[in-house]
């Protein structure tokens, strides 16, 4: 039997009545979840359910906006980084963040992954390049590359600029890695060296991945949260969600009955 | 399936796939009805029906499965969708083995009527078990139409019934025997059908569970009827 959990995990990031507002829109209504500490949670729901806004409010990307405004807590092992008066940029170093299109840096792709790496750490340049090499291989990228690390990142194809960001992402060691529908500019086979880098990263972080391709939930992730127009409809194991979803909503979604 | 897919291709294959079950279940009950007709008054042409049928009985097994694949691989079915077609797979099996059945029986009859045997055998009991038979097959068809749970844990009740049925007339068979050795060859063949008459309600309430399966997603076969009663809450 396919087993993706492997044992009770505890929880990392514990989201408590969580509303979110871009203006008077309420975008998020009472959210209430728990993520658990080393496992893959995928978020899913149709465009407009609040998905990517709920993911951005885990690293307070939101506080680039002025209008945009989050009322609740998020507690990160216990500590609440939504009023927390911590700088957010170390905040945004212990949960990183790969988004939909990839963004390599216009440097080398050394200097990509050193990037981060040079802002919060004081490493000497045989550990510092120990690190990149570390990130590249843990990307599933190092092989493709360690013969050209000199080359602009922007020469890179498209899926592996995205493995690239994803080692920019995990370079600076974060304990969380977000992930906004990381494979959506992807082609399939490049999709899938994604997905198998996301089931092997969850060995050492917390990945939470939104994802609008429900059969990659159903394949990378261990919980799904299902939202719809800003509510939490269900929250549970995938294996369960995809076989007997609890709510009639989440079982018409799943299976494409959603009018 | 009352709610419509937004794919209504995936609505069209999966009732189609349905009705194909139900057209397999009706033939293989016309089938069970015919051999125990031949059976009851030892009509070989009956008999001969049944085995010419059979081969149909089994060509729908395959297209039935090719299209459940066809369909998997296509949809990626999941929660209820899935369950149905894994049910639906099962049941196809189940049904394919009581056509089975039925072909046996027919076989069995034929060679009962080629050697003479005497008529004072107890074929009339054997009649009666295979109409209960034939009758539980008919609801464990009909309530999967209707993915009745309710009607599923009945049926499951009543195969209980046709076991002791079965039991019982293997005691008289023993007595028949007994009586007479030369009874022992054709006694033996009424054994084996008897048999027959009983897998036939064990694959009906084999159905039975799948319709708990697909409507409640909890997998009853092997289980406690108190488990059963407790999964259709």
């Amino acid at each position: 039997m396919l087993k993706t959990d492997t044992g009770i995990a505890r929880t990392k990031i514990a989201i408590k009545d969580l509303n979110f507002y871009y203006g008077k829109f309420k975008a998020l209504k009472d959210i209430n979840l728990e993520i658990p500490e080393r496992r893959v949670t995928a978020f899913i729901g149709p465009s407009g359910c609040g998905k990517s806004t709920l993911l951005r409010v885990l690293n307070r990307m939101f506080e680039l906006y002025p209008e945009q405004r989050a009322e609740g807590q998020i507690l990160l092992d216990g500590e609440d980084l939504l009023n927390s008066k911590e700088d957010v940029a170390l905040l945004r170093a212990k949960v990183g963040m790969v988004f939909q299109k990839p963004t390599p840096f216009p440097m080398s792709i050394f200097d990509n992954v050193a990037f981060g790496v040079k802002l919060f750490e004081n490493l000497d340049t045989s550990d510092l390049e120990e690190r990149v090499e570390w990130a590249l291989r843990k990307s599933a990228l190092w092989v493709e590359v360690k013969d050209k690390l000199h080359q602009s990142g922007s020469s890179l194809s498209g899926g592996q600029q995205q493995r690239l960001c994803i080692a920019r992402g995990i370079a600076i060691k974060p304990e969380v890695l977000l992930l906004d529908e990381p494979c959506s500019a992807l082609d399939p086979i490049s999709t899938a060296k994604v997905e198998e880098l996301i089931v092997e990263l969850k060995t050492d972080y917390t990945v939470v991945i939104v994802t609008h391709n429900m059969q990659q939930a159903a394949r990378c992730s261990d919980y799904t949260a299902y939202m719809y127009l800003g509510d939490l409809i269900e929250f549970g194991e995938t294996e369960q969600m995809f076989f007997k979803p609890k709510r009639k909503e989440t079982e018409d979604y799943i299976t494409g009955r959603f009018g | 399936m009352p709610d419509k897919h937004l794919s209504t291709q995936f609505d069209s294959e999966l009732t189609s796939v349905s009705s194909q079950v139900m057209e397999m279940g009706g033939l293989v009950e016309s089938q069970i009805l015919r051999a125990i007709h031949a059976l009851s008054h030892f009509d070989v042409e009956a008999a001969d029906e049944v085995a010419i049928k059979e081969a149909r009985v089994n060509a729908m097994e395959i297209e039935i499965d090719r299209d459940l694949s066809s369909i998997i691989a296509r949809r990626q079915p999941t929660a209820r969708d899935l369950r149905l077609l894994i049910a639906i797979s099962k049941t196809t099996a189940n049904l394919e083995r009581v056509g089975d059945e039925a072909a046996k029986i027919a076989r069995m009859v034929r060679s009962i009527i080629d050697s003479g045997a005497p008529r004072s055998l107890p074929t009339l009991e054997l009649r009666y078990a295979g109409d209960l038979a034939s009758g539980l097959l008919n609801k464990a068809l009909d309530a999967f139409a209707r993915l009745d749970v309710n009607a599923a844990l009945s049926i499951m009740k009543e195969d209980d019934q046709i076991d002791k049925e079965f039991d019982s007339f293997v005691r008289i068979l023993i007595t028949y025997m007994m009586e007479d050795p030369r009874t022992i060859s054709a006694s033996l063949d009424l054994l084996f059908l008897a048999k027959a008459i009983e897998r036939i309600g064990d694959h009906s309430k084999n159905i039975a569970e799948f319709i708990i399966y697909i409507v409640k997603g909890e997998d009853v076969r092997h289980s406690s009827m108190a488990k059963v009663e407790q999964a259709i809450q």
